[in-house]
């Protein structure tokens, strides 16, 4: 029973990290239509710019870590946004109006760049990555430990997700967000400018992602240029189980694929544990292809 | 005419590659390896092209086939090789890489399946799961050697297997795309609804292009098996399958003589830049970028008459 708590603690603090990761997969998905295969790389580089900034603010902040935290966060969201915003302007924009599989390959093109140029920028060998969360536990007994970081982790992504559906549900921002979305010709007739929104989007996905990139980081401590690979697929997984350009099912379905990978390689065999993502993705595009909470969309002539 | 074009240059191919195999040895072994590589790169691409360029159906998967294709075809001359009967080298490897291709096939058949209903983006994540998943399983597998891998194996690959089988690949796309099927598949690549108002079954000709492909990445890896004498599950990740769609995509989606240059180009390259090796992918990736923006159809498309003339003159 203890044992299955803490199981349940661990899936719901790495669901709630592929979660963050899932919700700029749907995003840029329901604006653009087309996966964006770096996205688990923008992740990558936002773990990066958090071991490289962390230590700097932690000494300037004087090694109080409820003050540098936020400051990191912010950096490296700050940091991620721009790398997103790049990416799309440099790699996807003049691809716009072409077929989906250019769009696509180049996507798969951005994910290696940034994959074995991180390796030559910041080099191939695992890192280790600061403390950022205070360590400690918030229950500790025979058989159960559950450490601050799992809760910290829960709590902030769960704040960030709330911060993300005020901004899409009650801004203008968001409002336009939702209009094009739908409609990209129709709504620039209303005088939404496309390709701001397009950024903004972007920025608001690589931020997810650099918060994610932080939060994992801070439980998986070691990182490397190709970190961002298996988050990134998982978290597409989880976007695409809930329904891909769905907000709720993102979250939803990154909590479930953390909570089942945890189980998997907590009971069964964690060398399985890569392989459940693609299976849960392969079992729900042959039973229900728009996922739990998206509808279907039927193509026409 | 053109069948009979083909079929000659098919013999020559078989016969050039059976005369180049009688003088392999005088070959500096660093470039006979890398030869062997081209002829297994061009397969691997040409088969992949099949799917890719021109069925239509983008898929990540390729190095799973050829991870399956490479372990039945280990076992097979592994466990039969304690004969050790030279005389039946020729017949028992016949049947391996037979074998290898069509498990591989097989495998592509269970994978096509469901997975070639999705389009686009999803159908690629798909054959990247399905590959990794391969790879996860055979690294769970224990006789296969799991994460170890499997060595022993005996080399028999050569000039004459290597480059009979590209031969008979090439042959065969070549046949296929003039043919009424491959007309099919150039329709449901450009316009699946309109090929299904047509009453082409589209599902039907992504499958036939699907469990092709995998039947000859099978092969591919059998022959790869059999000449570097070690695979282990890493060999096949999806780094792999994300070389082999850089050649077809550099060589141009839907070319033949394209994906050959190309996989040629690509196999050559990194060996002579050896001493910049740590840029290659990053060039790679660059490439693919560059290309997408400004060149969707390949590096190697050429104009239309020029096409034309230098494939049937050479009798493909």
């Amino acid at each position: 029973m203890s044992e299955l708590l803490q199981q349940i603690v661990n899936g719901i603090s790495l669901g709630s990290i592929y979660a963050l990761i899932a919700l700029g997969y749907t995003m840029i998905y329901g604006i653009l239509r087309f996966i964006n295969f770096a996205h688990g790389d923008v992740f990558m580089v936002g773990a990066f710019i958090g071991y490289y900034s962390a230590p700097r603010i932690i000494a300037l902040m004087g090694g109080n870590l409820l003050m540098a935290a936020p400051a990191v966060l912010l950096i490296t969201m700050l940091g991620c946004s721009v790398l997103g915003v790049a990416i799309e302007k440099f790699a996807y924009r003049s691809l716009r109006s072409r077929p989906k599989l250019t769009v696509l390959i180049t996507a798969i093109g951005v994910s290696f760049f940034l994959e074995y140029g991180g390796q030559l920028v910041f080099g191939p060998d695992p890192k280790l990555f600061p403390q950022l969360i205070p360590s400690g536990s918030i229950i500790n007994t025979e058989h159960v430990v559950i450490g601050t970081n799992s809760i910290v982790v829960i709590v902030t992504a769960l704040a960030l997700m709330m911060l993300l559906r005020f901004i899409v549900f009650n801004t203008k921002m968001g409002t336009a967000m939702r209009a094009v979305s739908f409609d990209h010709r129709v709504a620039s007739l209303m005088g939404i400018n496309i390709d701001t929104i397009i950024s903004f989007t972007f920025i608001l996905g690589s931020s997810l992602a650099a918060a994610a990139a932080l939060l994992f980081a801070s439980v998986y401590p070691s990182i490397n240029p190709l970190m961002g690979i298996f988050p990134g697929l998982k978290a597409f997984v989880a976007a695409v189980l809930g329904g891909i350009g769905n907000l709720t099912g993102a979250a939803l379905g990154g909590l479930i694929i953390g909570i089942t990978e945890t189980f998997v390689s907590g009971y069964i065999s964690s060398s399985f544990r890569d392989a459940i993502a693609f299976s849960i993705l392969i079992l729900i595009l042959l039973f229900k292809p728009s996922g739990i909470l998206g509808h279907h969309e039927r193509e026409k002539v | 005419m053109r069948v009979h074009k083909s079929i000659i240059f098919l013999a020559s191919a078989v016969t050039v590659s059976f005369l180049a195999m009688l003088f392999e040895n005088r070959l500096n072994p660093y470039y006979y390896q890398i030869a062997i590589y081209v002829g297994i790169n061009i397969i691997l691409a040409s088969s992949l092209n099949l799917i890719n360029g021109f069925a239509g159906q983008f898929s990540l998967g390729h190095a799973g086939f050829m991870a399956v294709g490479a372990y039945t075809s280990a076992v097979i001359t592994t466990e039969l090789q304690i004969a050790g009967n030279s005389i039946l080298y020729a017949p028992i490897f016949a049947l391996a890489l037979l074998s290898g291709g069509v498990v591989a096939a097989i495998f592509g058949l269970i994978v096509g399946i469901p997975s070639l209903r999705l389009k686009g983006d999803y159908l690629a994540i798909t054959t990247l799961g399905f590959g990794e998943i391969i790879r996860v399983i055979v690294q769970n597998l224990d006789f296969l050697g799991g994460a170890r891998g499997f060595t022993g194996i005996p080399k028999i690959s050569n000039f004459f297997w290597v480059f009979s089988i590209t031969a008979v690949l090439i042959f065969l796309i070549r046949n296929l795309i003039n043919s009424t099927y491959g007309k099919a598949f150039l329709a449901v690549r450009d316009d699946e609804i309109a090929a299904e108002a047509v009453g082409i079954s589209s599902t039907r000709v992504k499958v036939i292009a699907f469990v092709t492909g995998a039947f000859f990445a099978g092969m591919a890896g059998a022959l790869y098996a059999n000449f570097v004498t070690y695979i282990n599950p890493a060999q096949f990740s999806f780094l792999k399958s994300f070389e082999i769609v850089v050649m077809v995509i550099i060589g141009g989606m839907g070319s033949i003589l394209g994906v050959i240059l190309s996989a040629i180009l690509l196999t050559i390259l990194p060996e002579a830049l050896r001493s910049v090796a740590q840029y290659r992918m990053v060039i790679y990736s660059l490439l693919l970028i560059v290309i997408m923006i400004t060149r969707p159809r390949g590096l190697f498309v050429l104009p239309r008459f020029g096409k034309h003339k230098i494939l049937s003159k050479s009798g493909m």
